[in-house]
């Protein structure tokens, strides 16, 4: 631990250009440590999205009378939106590598494409729950529906808290730089955005894909 | 404005609840008074409640805890004097419509609001000294964690006083808790003290494995760490597997009463089913978190209290990993007769059956462990050995009701409240209260008085006994749960007898609160000087009681498992480093006590249809979790100068010991 | 110190190579059992086995090339913490479904 320059402890430039030597001596917030907390976080939501997934499957069949999948879900559209997410995770990566270049502008501008991505995708959820509501099939007419609407929203709502976070980051790199702390906020944000993207797979497979078979 | 509130809420025509009030009101003005008085509210607020240090956490769970046990206790005993009273015929003193109320209230908090904040509180002033860290890996979040609960509490609290709580037992199955036959606020407040609560758990559990996978001191092999700390940490492993669970089941509860959605419903498709079993695949793995660190603790007990290394080490870190995959297969046993067919239930009857063989592997360690050990009778090690058979009689009735068949004629009986008793307070409560006596003295710096102690445990172990040995029988004779009143002349004598049991269990409250009155007024001569008052044998002993904030002034290096055991046998326990170095620590700070202020805004504005004040405790728990985010002032170094002189002062101690 | 500690870092985390093998395999992931499904290719059992395989493909291709999971030192645990919770997500969908379907069964 370099002990010489901590004599100003005021001096948060100087901490965090030290960060990363400080891990084995007890500091609490260093980098390799918050991202595996991050990464268990990641965990017990992967349980909470399998907690639902398992409910819709128990309530697939469940119409009660309504539609079911065959009648209300258009591949092509669902295609479209996963590949609006998909091409946001390569971007995402661009902005990762960006990152380790030391790019402070690489990171910022393909974080807004990410962000553009992300927001084509929330924006064609969002038209495709409208469209099913006006049309009556909203979530109180089956539980299928209710099934639906819970874990394609639940997905949903997820990206857009990433989408508020991208927001968060886009500031603080640009008024902080790339210090190690951004590092690793940068780091978990790219966990959190790849996760939802598998979540995302299930979801297709599981709900569209099976669903329209 | 105000949603479903309004005046008619505050039950003023209930005698009963307005007493209580007035109690609390009373209480609370007399703490206010005396803060005010003493000025120490800065105190309060800078040194406890914006804490991030992990002792002052731990201490601040178990004293919630513990009004919570008083609270929880007190449903308890008014249930038994209701069903004593309400026998024969008569109608007691309890309507049904409160009865209701207090049998939920009373699960609901001795499991989530009673045993959790005691067991995380152990873990919170234990594991991070066991394996020789200045803190937990995040220490903000640890603090977080700590309020998030604390909203819960103030919510279920409220629900005493302003509306109703749920009437649907701790489980609140559907279509029961379900908008149409609960109309009311009270599944509300259960959802959203258990969902507040829930989350802040669920961090702790992230918080604990990042701790001890990443933070231990150097030399540490896992394989090395003291066993409180391995059973803390598959305590914490099935926390973060299956609190989520919890998440989801109660977030779809509330989509059902909130937005007309028809999950659970009996209409529209809905499968109740599919939340009990939801419910159970997270409080099947729930009851070994709550006795997973409490088994932790018998083995700290009786291999201190013995002067003798664990017997069998390696085969208790196995058996709690077993008894932690093996959680996660039984759930179903709790329900049996929903009639999943001969398949499922006898697949679930015989997992349940096998998880008793780890859990018996258990119980031969600690017996091999006392075997020509010199064991002390101290309190924690009664405890224990009350442990040890209280907890194996209920451990042959819980294998009882693994039978499918035999569940078929038990469920929901008495038998069944008396089993789930004799475990959790034969197993998990006895072990927080050996180890509330253990590390007391490393949490505050003097010993607990020895004679109320035992009383107390005395009065505990037979009144346990007393009260529930009696519902086994009424089990047998067909009693089933939650009767607000009976009219069967056989079971009269059986539930009298349990009330006495009741107030048996109530005298060892009693001379646990003496207990702690005479041990603070005594604490002049009961000092722990050097910080190891029972020859100790992992690192917590190592420093001082209590400990400094940094914990450790030179991180320990490890040898063996009972590594303060090995530092006094090779004469380096309490060495003197030849220089001290600065050290990072986190600042305090009150951004987890706002965040938990806005959650229970949000939470009771949510329970009352309140919109805009959700939005408002939404928005601010938001914007203090901004704050905190751009907040690049959270650590700080403790100068040598000052490491040095708190360091001198415990050497004195020691020698002067 | 923490110059080099930072690119070792960096090392581990891909390089535009390694994403753009990762979004192309998605790529064709993706689209295979979209076709499969909206062409009416196969049979269906035979449909349904094989979009739930190429799923799984799929999350493992994205859990290499873009999470970065694997068995290094620093990666260990990650890794085992994942197949913990994919032990648990089998467990947890696997035994609900059969005890509620079984349920139903009984009950039709």
């Amino acid at each position: 631990m370099s002990t010489d320059v901590m004599n100003d402890p005021h001096d948060s430039v100087h901490k965090h250009e030290h960060e990363d030597g400080h891990d084995d001596h007890g500091h609490n917030d260093s980098g390799p440590t918050t991202v595996f907390g991050f990464w268990l976080y990641l965990m017990t939501d992967c349980i909470l999205f399998a907690s639902v997934f398992a409910t819709y499957a128990v309530l697939m069949t469940a119409t009660a009378g309504s539609v079911s999948g065959k009648d209300i879900f258009e591949l092509d559209y669902v295609l479209v939106e996963t590949f609006a997410l998909l091409f946001s995770s390569i971007t995402y990566g661009f902005a990762m590598i960006a990152g380790q270049k030391g790019s402070k502008g690489g990171v910022i501008n393909w974080l807004i494409v990410t962000f553009i991505f992300g927001a084509i995708f929330i924006g064609m959820e969002i038209n495709e729950f409208h469209h099913l509501i006006v049309e009556g099939y909203g979530p109180s007419t089956s539980a299928f529906l209710s099934a639906f609407f819970a874990l394609v929203g639940m997905h949903g709502l997820h990206v857009t808290a990433g989408l508020i976070w991208m927001i968060i980051m886009i500031l603080q790199v640009s008024r902080q730089g790339l210090t190690p702390q951004v590092n690793t906020r940068l780091t978990c944000l790219s966990l959190f955005w790849h996760f939802l993207d598998i979540v995302w797979i299930c979801v297709f497979t599981v709900v569209y894909l099976l669903g329209t078979l | 404005m105000f949603g479903k509130l309004t005046l008619d809420a505050i039950p003023f025509h209930e005698p009963i609840l307005l007493f209580t009030f007035a109690a609390v009101a009373l209480g609370g003005l007399v703490v206010v008074a005396g803060l005010t008085y003493f000025r120490k509210w800065g105190y309060l607020w800078t040194e406890w409640l914006t804490s991030v240090d992990h002792k002052k956490i731990g201490v601040m769970y178990i004293t919630v805890a513990i009004v919570m046990l008083l609270r929880g206790f007190a449903d308890a005993i008014m249930m038994r004097s209701q069903q004593a009273l309400a026998t024969g015929g008569a109608a007691g003193y309890l309507p049904p419509e409160h009865y209701d109320q207090i049998f939920t209230a009373h699960g609901t908090i001795m499991i989530i609001f009673m045993a959790m904040p005691f067991m995380i509180g152990l873990m919170n002033i234990a594991v991070p000294l066991q394996i020789g860290a200045r803190d937990v890996a995040f220490p903000f979040l640890n603090s977080l964690s700590f309020w998030l609960f604390v909203s819960g509490v103030i919510l279920i609290n409220l629900s005493l006083f302003v509306g109703e709580f749920g009437r649907t037992g701790w489980v609140a199955y559907p279509p029961l808790s379900g908008i149409a036959y609960s109309p009311g606020v009270g599944v509300d407040y259960y959802i959203w003290a258990l969902q507040l609560s829930g989350i802040g758990t669920t961090l702790t559990g992230i918080n604990f494995l990042v701790t001890v996978f990443k933070m231990r001191a150097p030399g540490m092999k896992l394989m090395q760490m003291p066993i409180f700390t391995w059973t803390c940490t598959f305590a914490n492993i099935l926390i973060a597997a299956s609190f989520p669970i919890l998440t989801a089941a109660l977030g779809l509860l509330t989509l059902d009463r909130y937005l007309d959605f028809h999950f659970f419903t009996n209409e529209a498709g809905g499968n109740a089913m599919m939340y009990i079993n939801l419910f159970w695949a997270w409080g099947h793995p729930e009851v070994y978190i709550l006795v997973l660190p409490a088994f932790g603790v018998f083995s700290e007990v009786i291999s201190t209290f013995t002067g003798k290394r664990l017997f069998g080490y390696a085969a208790m870190v196995w058996a709690s990993a077993a008894i932690t995959v093996l959680g996660f297969v039984v759930w179903l046993h709790h329900f049996f007769t929903m009639g999943s067919g001969a398949n499922v239930n006898a697949f679930f009857g015989i997992a349940t059956m096998i998880i008793s063989i780890p859990t018996g592997v258990k119980l031969f360690n600690w017996l091999f462990t006392m075997y020509r050990g010199r064991l002390r009778f101290t309190t924690p090690v009664l405890w224990t050995i009350g442990f040890m058979v209280t907890f194996s009689i209920g451990g042959m009735t819980g294998v009882l009701l693994a039978v499918p068949g035999a569940d078929f004629v038990l469920h929901n009986s008495l038998f069944l409240i008396a089993h789930f008793h004799n475990t959790i307070i034969g197993g998990a409560v006895f072990g927080y209260l050996a180890g509330f006596v253990f590390w007391f003295p490393k949490a505050f710096g003097f010993t607990l008085n020895e004679k109320w102690g035992k009383a107390a445990f005395w009065f505990w172990c037979s009144g346990f006994y007393v009260a529930f040995m009696p519902l086994y029988v009424l089990g047998f004779m067909g009693m089933t749960r939650r009767l607000n009143h009976t009219d069967n002349p056989e079971w009269t004598p059986w539930l009298y007898v349990a009330f006495v049991g009741a107030v048996l269990i109530l005298c060892g409250i009693l001379c646990q609160l003496i207990q702690l009155y005479v041990s603070i007024r005594d604490r002049k001569q009961n000092l722990d000087l050097t910080g190891d008052p029972w020859n100790g044998h992992t690192l917590e002993w190592s420093t001082s009681s209590p400990p400094p904030f940094y914990n450790f002034a030179q991180l320990p290096t490890v040898h063996d498992i009972d590594s303060f055991t090995d530092m006094k046998e090779k004469g380096i326990a309490y060495q003197r480093p030849e220089k001290y170095t600065a050290i990072h620590m986190p600042k305090n700070t009150s951004a987890g006590v706002f965040m938990g202020g806005f959650a229970t805004v949000m939470g009771f504005a949510l329970i009352w249809h309140i919109w805009w004040l959700a939005a408002v405790g939404l928005l601010g728990l938001f914007a203090s979790l901004l704050s905190r985010a751009f907040d690049n002032d959270v650590d700080y170094y403790v100068q040598p100068d000052e490491i040095e002189r708190i360091e001198t002062a415990h050497l004195a101690h020691i020698k002067q010991a | 110190m923490s110059e080099s500690l930072h690119t070792e870092h960096a090392a581990s985390h891909g390089s535009v190579k390694s994403y753009m093998i990762g979004f192309l395999l998605s790529v064709v992931l993706t689209v295979i059992p979209f076709w499969l499904v909206m062409a009416h290719v196969l049979p269906k059992g035979l449909t349904l086995v094989t979009i739930f395989l190429f799923a799984i493909v799929q999350v493992l291709v994205h859990l290499k090339y873009f999470l970065h999971l694997d068995f290094s030192t620093d990666g260990r645990w990650n890794t085992l913490s994942f197949i913990f919770t994919m032990l648990v997500i089998v467990m947890l969908v696997g035994l609900s479904i059969w005890i509620i379907f079984s349920a139903n069964a009984l009950m039709m």
